[in-house]
């Protein structure tokens, strides 16, 4: 594992299994109460050039929590970029006010291109429909806290797995841990099959499925949902028949087993019924919670607040 | 006789063989070539090894640098490249397609950053094999097509 401090976190193509290690074990110590304060004194830029609000609050929390100061701006409407300033030149700017900058952009590659200008570490909370890696860290360090470990785990991935990039930055993190895994889609929203090509010639254990209840048999350790979006169907009705079979309820998690545990990126709009939440198997509030000790625990590392 | 010398012959510079007609304007167009020097094209002769015809560039008074022939290879595999000094054959350079690409391959994702936000085009080796290189910052992985190749940026 390379040193933390100076580093860009841009993609998890960049990180190595001990990398994630580090960053798993440091958010459980702060979540913990070690490395208090380890912000003080580092200010960090928020610059979202499209909104995401639960990102940014989770983000701008972590910083204030760690006893850090935050500024930026929340969407481009307040940016320089509508005086017609370059991306490049926004950051040239930015970097000589603060220790660190997080970075949101609807275009691919934004955030390396950052990192590339900016002479602090730049962290990526998302590049259009490429990266997001703060989410799959905060995915891994939730699947530790429950299991207490991250090895050799059974999770049956479920929704649109062609284009979610959230789902397959996790495919790719817990295929580095053994993990055994079910994808479970409508046929049009299949994962890709260049990422199920990689799996197999990485020798890792998967089968697909058409419904949650095609796994059954595997006892699954977590059940991971993500949205269905109603614009990848032309037709309203075929989404809404296609939704209706994802959508996880008490029976579902009955079929599954007891021991499984549903986590989801959020937000969530009905493809978890609210019946789930109050069950001890629903674990998607304190994954989204954990977004805050997982950031707390990056920023410091980069920043040199945390060895 | 050589066949090449049915075009003219030159003294001192890069000559490239065997390249599947009518790809001789693209490596000119790849390798900037438009605005500089002299260069002979010589279109759709007959070849063995390539059914379609071939097609043989003459440049005067410069010698190809590697990273320039490594990026022929990228649409003309089987092009061979003599450099030729004082009338003679000085080098055979063996081509090979590169592991990097700067410059003359644009992204095909239109949402890429090199598209959007003036990031330098690089591609990255992906597969050897299939010849797809990555982009290094969409990430995405593409086939190498003469239509996405350009002039340098
Ligand atoms: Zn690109």
């Amino acid at each position: 594992m390379s040193s933390f401090k100076g580093r860009n976190i841009i993609s998890l193509r960049d990180m190595t299994t001990p990398d994630l290690w580090k960053i798993v074990t440091t958010a459980e110590e702060v979540k913990s109460g070690k490395h208090r304060g380890c912000l003080l004194d580092k200010t960090i830029a928020s610059l979202f050039f499209e909104p995401s609000t639960r990102t940014r609050l989770s983000f701008e929390s972590a910083v204030v929590k760690s006893g850090g100061s935050v500024f930026g701006f929340a969407d481009p409407g307040s940016s320089s970029q509508k005086k017609g300033e370059s991306f490049s030149d926004s950051i040239r700017t930015v970097t000589g006010y603060c220790d660190a900058m997080v970075i949101r952009h609807p275009v691919e590659g934004a955030a390396r291109l950052a990192s590339e200008v900016a002479s602090v570490p730049v962290i990526n909370a998302g590049d259009g429909a490429n990266q997001h890696p703060t989410q799959t860290f905060l995915d891994l360090f939730t699947i530790y806290e429950e299991f207490g470990r991250l090895e050799n785990l059974k999770i049956g991935i479920m929704g649109d797995l062609k284009y979610g990039r959230t789902v397959h930055s996790l495919t790719h993190a817990m295929s580095l841990f053994g993990a055994e895994m079910v994808f479970i889609s409508p046929p049009s929203l299949e994962m890709p099959s260049t990422i199920l090509s990689d799996l197999s010639d990485k020798g890792v254990h998967f089968r697909t499925a058409k419904t949650p209840e095609d796994a059954a048999d595997m006892n699954l350790d977590i059940l991971y949902v993500t949205r269905i979006q109603k614009e990848r169907f032309g037709d309203p009705l075929e989404y809404k028949n296609v939704a209706h079979g994802y959508r996880i309820d008490r029976n579902t998690i009955a079929s599954l087993g007891e021991q499984v545990r549903i986590m989801h990126p959020l937000p969530r709009i009905d493809e978890i019924a609210e019946e789930v939440d109050n069950t001890p198997n629903a674990i998607y509030f304190t994954q989204a919670h954990n977004g805050v000790p997982t950031r707390q625990a990056l920023l410091g590392l980069v920043t040199g607040g945390i060895n | 006789m050589e066949r090449a010398y049915k075009v003219y012959a030159i003294n001192n510079g890069t000559v490239i063989d065997h390249i599947p007609t009518p790809l001789a304007l693209k490596v000119v167009e790849i390798l900037g070539l438009g605005n500089e020097g002299i260069f002979t094209i010589g279109v759709g002769f007959q070849s063995k090894s390539l059914p379609g015809g071939k097609d043989i560039l003459k440049i005067e008074n410069r010698i190809l640098l590697e990273s320039e022939t490594d990026t022929i290879a990228l649409i003309a595999p089987d092009a061979t490249i003599n450099i030729i000094k004082d009338g003679r054959v000085s080098e055979k350079r063996i081509i090979s397609i590169p592991q990097s690409i700067y410059g003359v391959m644009q992204c095909p994702n239109p949402n890429c950053a090199t598209n959007k936000l003036g990031a330098h085009r690089h591609f990255e080796l992906e597969d050897k094999n299939t010849m797809t290189y990555r982009c290094q910052y969409c990430e995405r992985v593409t086939e190498i097509l003469p239509e996405n190749l350009t002039a340098p940026e």
